[in-house]
């Protein structure tokens, strides 16, 4: 036990800069985290492994971080269950692949279109709202659970429309060759390989793989301000109305169907933003890209996470990203290297019914996956960081719940 | 009667005069489409059931039914092979008895996996967030298709032709291809699920299960054992689906490890289409599904069933979200 301390040495930097509050709250800490790492990470992993695969990677992770954003906004926000988010994402990929490809050539059209990437990244972002507003307008009068099946039909009919409708999108083909975004300068160094800073003309995204990330870094900053700002206005306090008690929110004056559409809407849009990014920077767009399980695994950042809160989210995010991309991909050739490493490497050849070590891994996969999101969501329901303000709710919950069962226990 | 019923009758009265007008034209493509139909729909039946019941006592969507279905045949596939006298040719009483003693022991072992499976993944979350038993769920779909995978790989598993078949068990009548299967699974499922309306309405377990999903707390109040009316729900919802795993194994002869995700996502259709919680509901919804994929897969294409099929979901739940037999009931 110190003793009380009140005068705090007033030259000490450590105080004047208040870092230690700051630190406290850790929506503010997990920011900054994100933010260093984010700086740091192409230029430290090009010099560790000698090329840019992990910041491409880290691009393209970027995809699930927005994805995750837009639909916390419908989820977490409003508290609206939407199980078919990849449609809208589909939407938006479709909506660049199409119109940024020589696809449209071979269509009924005969005329191949090659609109910036600049442009259709804003257009697949309003056809994917105006998507959720047609969806949303007939549905958003029902109840939770009955969005979350209208929500999951429509998952199921976009990407086959996309697969049925070849004439126009190719089908099960794929729409490959997208364009690439480009840009009148961009500029480059030892972060993506060059030897110096230099400033490129008429630079093309094809030529490196960080101006993915750079514009996937940008579009995450975006998307972040933007929702936390949403969230603290007048909007945002109508979203958590809604979701703690809609007859209660109506009855103050909200109207609930204009709310909840806008919610369905501003996260559809999300998911379209983040499509026509998908779209170039994958080069290819197929019709199985956006299946259930996409829109199941959005989910699951979300909802693990911490619904509610953004920077749980993005984490979820990226921990999820990481675990379905990295852990079990590698899964395979890591416990074959292992096997080797403490000598019981004759279980890694195949042998009668056993198809070998990494073969018995990889079809692990699944099952892995599904005992992580039980796992998880066992020990903790909440999330990983859930919001301050349902932190508290939860708990006043769990209060009550103990306080009623107190009362029923007694006389006997 | 509101104008969204007026809506929905009026698109099921379009439905039934185009089916009119191709039944007439071709009478007998019309039925065989019909038989092929009422088999799979007995099938989406049975399943549907489970989820209509979970639902209507949890409110959850329980996601591993479909998978619980598939391992259903997984583990019925399995047994049957053990039967060595019972030969895949002809019909042997050796063949009746295999089928005899493997559906009740199927049934049984996917009850104690729903069992386990809610003891496990949902009970510990019946106060959690309503999100997290529904991740729950899809984890433990995860799971379920993960341990088939495992056991027999990505590869399609053959399922022994232990019902009589070949040329004394087939007829064609008018044109019509009818064979022992079509009757069998249609009858099996009939006599399913009138057992299971004599067990809710009849039994008092069954009635326990109707007042827990009106009201848990009252029927707490009332002595009701909630934990195990839940567990019993989800016992008998497994025992149909493993059932229903079991006919479709014996149906089409051919199961793969992610087959329970399709059919799982179809018969939570039927369920809603039926009036979700409704049972009765469901085994009509399922029908009537099984019946609309096989005539969809005949006059519109395969290739579009699926849209059709989830179209008709999208315009059930904004015209009539009660579905077909249920009722409107107030938002609790």
């Amino acid at each position: 036990m110190s003793e009380p301390t009140t005068v705090r040495k007033p030259g000490s930097l450590w105080a004047r800069l208040h870092l230690r509050e700051r630190i406290k709250d850790r929506d503010t800490a997990i920011y900054g985290v994100l933010l260093v790492v984010v700086l740091v990470w192409p230029m430290s992993t090009y010099y560790a492994t000698g090329s840019s695969f992990l910041t491409s990677q880290a691009a393209h992770a970027g995809t699930w971080v927005l994805l995750a954003i837009g639909l916390n906004v419908v989820v977490g926000f409003a508290g609206l269950l939407d199980l078919g988010y990849a449609a809208f994402f589909a939407i938006g990929a479709y909506c660049y692949a199409l119109f940024a490809s020589f696809q449209l050539q071979s269509s009924p059209l005969h005329h191949a279109y090659h609109l910036p990437f600049w442009l259709m990244l804003f257009v697949g972002m309003f056809v994917a709202a105006a998507a959720g507003a047609i969806l949303g307008f007939p549905t958003l009068r029902l109840r939770g659970d009955y969005l979350a099946i209208v929500t999951l039909g429509f998952g199921e009919i976009v990407p086959q429309l996309f697969l049925n409708l070849d004439q126009w999108t190719g089908g099960i083909n794929a729409i490959g060759s997208i364009d690439q975004p480009s840009l009148p300068g961009w500029i480059t160094g030892p972060w993506a390989g060059a030897t110096s800073i230099a400033i490129l003309p008429n630079f093309n995204f094809s030529y490196d793989p960080t101006a993915y990330y750079v514009l996937v870094v940008i579009m995450i900053i975006i998307a972040v301000v933007l929702v936390t700002n949403l969230h603290r206005s007048r909007l945002g306090r109508a979203w958590m109305a809604i979701r703690e008690d809609e007859v209660a929110a109506a009855a103050m004056g909200i109207n609930t169907v204009t709310t909840k559409l806008l919610a369905f809407s501003i996260g559809a849009s999300f998911s379209g933003f983040a499509g026509a990014y998908y779209g170039a920077s994958f080069g290819l767009v197929s019709p199985d890209s956006f299946l259930f399980v996409v829109s199941i695994t959005v989910l699951v950042m979300v909802v693990l996470g911490g619904m509610g809160n953004i920077t749980g989210v993005i984490v979820g995010a990226i921990a999820i990203y990481f675990v379905l991309n990295n852990v079990l991909v590698s899964l395979p050739t890591n416990a074959e290297s292992f096997a080797n490493a403490v000598g019981l490497g004759f279980i890694t050849k195949t042998n009668g019914d056993w198809p070998g070590l990494a073969e018995e891994a990889r079809r692990l996969q699944f099952l892995l996956y599904g005992l992580i999101l039980v796992g998880m969501m066992l020990l903790r329901p909440q999330g990983l960081f859930p919001s301050r303000v349902r932190e508290q709710e939860l708990k006043h919950d769990a209060v009550v719940e103990e306080e009623t069962v107190a009362e029923q226990v007694p006389t006997r | 009667m509101s104008v969204g019923d007026l809506g929905f009758f009026l698109i099921v009265a379009i439905a039934l005069v185009l089916l009119a007008g191709e039944a007439v034209a071709h009478p007998s493509q019309f039925a065989q489409v019909l038989v092929f139909g009422l088999a799979d729909g007995a099938i989406y039946a049975l399943v549907a059931l489970g989820y209509t019941m979970v639902y209507g006592i949890i409110e959850l969507i329980n996601f591993a039914h479909g998978d619980v279905f598939t391992l259903g045949a997984y583990v019925g596939a399995t047994i049957m092979a053990f039967f060595a006298g019972a030969s895949e040719d002809s019909f042997l009483v050796a063949n009746l008895i295999a089928l005899l003693i493997t559906f009740p022991v199927v049934m049984l072992i996917m009850g104690a996996v729903n069992i386990t499976i809610e003891r496990v993944a949902y009970r510990p979350l019946r106060n959690a967030p309503r999100l997290a038993p529904l991740i729950t769920a899809i984890g433990m779909s995860f799971l379920l298709e993960g341990i088939m995978f495992l056991w027999h790989g990505p590869a399609t598993v053959h399922v022994p032709d232990l019902l009589p078949h070949g040329s004394g068990f087939q007829t064609t009548i008018g044109g019509v291809f009818i064979s022992f299967k079509d009757v069998f699974v249609v009858i099996a499922a009939a006599i399913l699920v009138t057992l299971l309306a004599i067990f809710i309405n009849g039994s008092k377990l069954g009635k326990a299960m109707r007042a827990t999903a009106q009201d848990r707390d009252a029927s707490q109040l009332m002595g009701i054992n909630i934990n195990r009316t839940i567990a019993a729900t989800f016992f008998i919802g497994a025992v149909l689906a493993g059932a229903g795993g079991m006919i479709w194994g014996l149906y089409f002869n051919t199961i793969t490890y992610n087959l329970g995700f399709r059919t799982g996502l179809v018969a939570f259709t039927s369920a809603v289409f039926g009036g979700i919680g409704n049972i009765p509901g469901a085994a009509l919804g399922g029908m009537v599904i099984g019946l609309t994929a096989a005539f969809s897969d005949n006059y519109i294409g395969s290739k579009w069933t699926q849209v059709v099929i989830f179209g008709i979901l999208i315009g059930v739940l904004v015209f009539r979200p009660t579905g077909l037999l249920g009722m409107r009931v107030p938002e609790k």
